[in-house]
């Protein structure tokens, strides 16, 4: 296990000698997270669950598992959460998981929508920075609580009847993020599919930037598309793949968080693939 | 780590130094292309027909009536693949594909529904380990098999690998078979037994012929053989050709093919119609001709580039251990037996090198997950001395150089994965082309029936009746023959009829075909509807064991039957054909609406078909 000394992590140390806080990349890496965990300018939270938590987690992570943020998704209460992580509106915030980087992705974008914009994903799954041998501690972590405004982040939030409304305008366009057969099977009218297991790589959640950029422009997109991610139910692979395109260049993208599965609750149009048994050539 | 369970003479000598090189098929500047003719194509500044073309050069089929997806055919020469291949395989399959990837019956790998805007990333990744789709699809050259036992098989002359590659590796991207009339396909052999030889437009089996005392190495090739909606059986070309005339043989044959095949009738434009109309004796001497007429003129350094020497394998592999006790492969084994000996008796053969073994993972259909070729790959990686991994035309791996004393524990590592089933070498490893799974000509989902026809057999412990075993059942989802279902003992194609008055996917079955250099053309029977196949087979059983005289196992006594040297009740065809015809009829709709359904479907059947891609 490496230990945390002055020295491994200079070379991308997160300068902040003036006193203001760090602005962190979309992604931040594991090097700059150490570097920001020694100097306690950060606040990291685990989203696993409270078990997996209490095993390990990275060092000063709080506990804030998916499920907790699922039950309280109004902004109101969010941002009580994010005070009661001690989080003040200063503070970077880089969250983890252990699920290719989807749940944390769900977090993050919960932080962000209700204002806290300072806020990045880990570029790797717990499960990996164990495996790397970085350091972990078991104690579970509070903070004095903090105070946090609530400022709305309205541009990057889409629900069923804003999909609706725009899902054929051009110049904006419908990503589903699940995986091929099911995309197949059933989706949003005019939906095009990036199946989240395109945007990540091994040992990272996302891919390089330059590759994900390459994969849009293969498929024609314009830079400046307005682009709406949606997945089955909660928002989490399509949270993922909300990043993927941050990180690919994308100024204007928003997250359906509710997804197909309130879409189809609503009784909303689906197309549909019937004319081959696609799902017989799986060998799961 | 690891205990052997067997007492060895020598300690493990592990891995294999150094590991085999990937072999660089794939061009990376070609997938750039790739992808700007998509964007052409999309943008509407190349026609549908150049672009279809082009796709298909390219190794990318559309998909079952959706056109924005792909079916990505990857170009494996005699099935070989190192393990960085099958894991990157496996990564291109989650990104890109549906999370499995699909060993066809020409050894390749296919990955189904990709889109059109992604293939060129799956070509990217393909070329980093040395793969291609380059001509794997269209009018071109197509993969050159070679059988997965050449170079272990106790039967070979000589191991035929590395000509299979040197042939591959000449005919890639040359000029001289871009724009065929139609697909061309070579087939090595090792021995008279594995092989597609005689279905193939070129069918190679080695031998050897004792000249002065000295021992000339060659092949005994076979022309103009092929299978489809009307398959022929190819032909001898001479008793034997040395093995300096083996380029020149296959050079002439491209080129009579390319000057004379029928570029008009897309539907008898194989070469197997072109011999069929010229005639065997004529194409023959057409063919001897040709031949000269290349020697005389093809450049040295042309000649120069088959280069058999620098395909071969001149790593010495280290000898297996000597063990003091063999595993029991010839055993009797039963439905009852330890899991582990029934796999070892339906999935692994010695090979002609002492103590080394070459063991079968029994896929469904060809079909494999993401996570299942990773933990294949890492097997090879730990227990094959070769380093590398075989797909075979029966849509398995085989996994070869596997020493004996390490049987088991290779076999435990292939279960956690769920890549332990038995019967890969028996009439359980059921043979289906994708079928209404992705293909456009498809008529009947041919996939998943060769799956449950697979599980039937494995539930009922029929891989371990070794009377059944040498038995192939072979199915394809319409006449064309993928599924390969004319050389199979017993073989289906899809089709639709009326029956009782509701469109019904139905099977024609057939009887007695087989592979390898004595290999026959099974013989049409009767119309199965999709949903009696099971049980029509399951029939068939029983009446050959009524039936049947000696020790004369399934194949044999339905060739027989074929041939009308039946036995007692079943004399023939028609024999058997009235022994079937009650098992074959449905209930009526109203009684189960089901039975006239296709697999995979809960609606009512309808036969849909697009255009098909096979001739552009």
């Amino acid at each position: 296990m490496r230990s945390l000394t002055a020295g491994v992590a200079k070379k991308k140390s997160a300068k902040s000698s003036t006193g203001s806080a760090v602005k962190l990349p979309i992604v931040c890496d594991a090097d700059m997270l150490r570097s920001l965990v020694r100097k306690k300018e950060v606040r990291v939270v685990d989203v696993r669950k409270v078990d997996d938590y209490n095993m390990d987690h990275i060092p000063t992570a709080v506990s804030l598992p998916l499920a907790r943020v699922l039950e309280n998704d109004t902004p109101d209460k969010i941002v009580d959460i994010i005070e009661e992580l001690g989080i003040s509106d200063k503070t970077p915030v880089v969250v983890y998981d252990d699920t290719f980087g989807a749940l944390a992705a769900r977090v993050a974008w919960t932080f962000q929508y209700v204002g806290h914009f300072n806020t990045a994903l880990l570029e790797m799954t717990f499960k990996q920075w164990k495996e790397l041998g970085l350091e972990t501690e078991k104690q579970a972590r509070t903070f004095p609580r903090a105070k946090h405004s609530l400022n709305i982040n309205k541009e990057i939030y889409a629900d069923a009847s804003y999909v609706e409304a725009v899902k054929s305008q051009p110049g904006k366009m419908l990503i589903d993020s699940r995986e091929r057969l099911n995309f197949l099977t059933e989706h949003i009218p005019g939906a095009k599919n990036i199946p989240y297991t395109m945007v990540g790589s091994n040992g990272s959640i996302l891919r390089k930037p330059e590759e994900l950029k390459r994969f849009i422009e293969n498929r024609g997109i314009a830079d400046n598309a307005e682009i709406i991610t949606y997945c089955g139910s909660v928002g989490t692979l399509s949270g993922l793949t909300y990043y993927a395109l941050k990180l690919a260049g994308f100024q204007n993208v928003k997250l359906y968080p509710k997804s197909f599965k309130e879409w189809k609750a609503l009784g909303k149009p689906k197309e549909e693939f019937k004319d081959a048994t696609y799902w017989d050539l799986s060998a799961e | 780590m690891r205990k052997s369970r067997v007492a060895t003479d020598n300690p493990r000598q592990k891995g294999v130094s150094p590991p085999k090189p990937h072999p660089k098929w794939g061009r990376e500047e070609e997938t750039d292309v790739f992808a700007k003719k998509v964007k052409l194509f999309r943008q509407g500044k190349i026609s549908e027909d150049d672009f279809r073309r082009f796709r298909l050069q390219h190794g990318a089929y559309g998909s079952r009536l959706h056109m924005e997806y792909s079916m990505v055919r990857i170009k494996v020469p005699g099935g070989e693949m190192t393990p960085d291949q099958i894991e990157k395989i496996a990564g291109l399959s989650e990104g890109f594909s549906i999370g499995s990837a699909h060993v066809s019956t020409r050894q390749n790998i296919q990955l189904h529904w990709v889109q059109l805007e992604d293939v060129s990333e799956v070509m990217r990744g393909l070329v980093e380990t040395g793969l291609t789709t380059r001509e794997a699809c269209g009018n071109t050259v197509r993969n050159v098999m070679c059988s997965h036992f050449a170079g272990v098989c106790p039967n070979e002359q000589f191991d035929s690998t590395p000509y299979s590659m040197a042939i591959a590796k000449f005919f890639l991207r040359n000029p001289m078979c871009q724009n065929l009339p139609r697909k061309f396909k070579i087939n090595f052999a090792c021995c008279d037994q594995h092989g597609l030889v005689r279905v193939a437009d070129i069918g190679l089996v080695p031998a050897t012929r004792e000249e002065n005392g000295k021992t000339t190495r060659g092949f005994k090739i076979y022309l103009g053989g092929g299978l489809g909606a009307a398959s022929f059986i190819g032909h001898l070309l001479e008793d034997f050709t040395p093995e300096d005339r083996v380029l020149s043989t296959c050079m002439a044959t491209v080129r009579l093919f390319d000057r004379h095949g029928n570029r008009e009738n897309m539907a008898r434009n194989r070469m197997r119609y072109l011999v069929h109309e010229t005639g065997w004796e004529k194409f023959q001497k057409m063919a001897l001709k040709e031949r000269s007429i290349v020697e005389m003129t093809t450049s040295h350094s042309t000649g120069q580039l088959f280069d058999v020497k620098s395909q071969e394998d001149t790593r010495q592999l280290p000898k297996a251990p000597r063990m003091t006790k063999l595993p029991v492969l010839n055993d009797q084994v039963t439905k009852e037996s330890p899991a582990f000996e029934r796999w070892l008796h339906t999935n692994v053969v010695p090979q002609k090198q002492d103590g080394y073994f070459t063991v079968f993972i029994t896929l469904g259909a060809g079909d494999i997950t993401a996570s299942q070729l990773r933990v294949l790959a890492s097997a090879i990686r730990d227990y094959s001395a070769e380093g590398v991994a075989r797909n075979t035309p029966q849509q398995n791996f085989a996994v070869r150089y596997v020493r004996g004393t390490e049987l088991r524990d290779f076999y435990e590592k292939l279960a956690s994965a769920g890549l332990a089933n038995p019967g890969a070498l028996t009439i359980a490893s059921v043979v289906g082309c994708s079928g209404t799974t992705s293909c456009n000509l498809a008529i009947t989902n041919s996939h998943r029936l060769a799956k449950e026809v697979q599980r039937k057999f494995l539930e009922l412990g029929l891989d371990t009746d070794d009377f059944l075993r040498d038995a192939t059942i072979k199915i394809s989802g319409c006449p064309n023959s993928c599924g390969q279902h004319e050389i199979a003992t017993i073989g289906f194609f899809g089709g639709a009829s009326r029956v009782n008055n509701s469109m019904t996917p139905t099977y024609t079955m057939l009887f007695g075909g087989s592979a390898g250099e004595q290999g026959e053309l099974a013989k049409t029977a009767m119309r199965v509807p999709a949903k009696r196949v099971i049980d029509t087979v399951l029939k068939v059983i029983e009446l050959y064991k009524q039936q049947r005289s000696g020790n004369e196992s399934l194949h044999q006594w339905v060739v027989n039957v074929t041939k009308g040297q039946g036995t007692a009740d079943i004399k023939n065809l028609e024999g058997l054909k009235a022994a079937l015809a009650q098992v074959v009829q449905l209930p009526t709709p109203d009684q189960d609406p089901d039975s006239y359904r296709d697999y995979g479907s809960d609606s009512s059947f309808s036969a849909k078909t697009a255009r098909g891609e096979c001739a552009a």
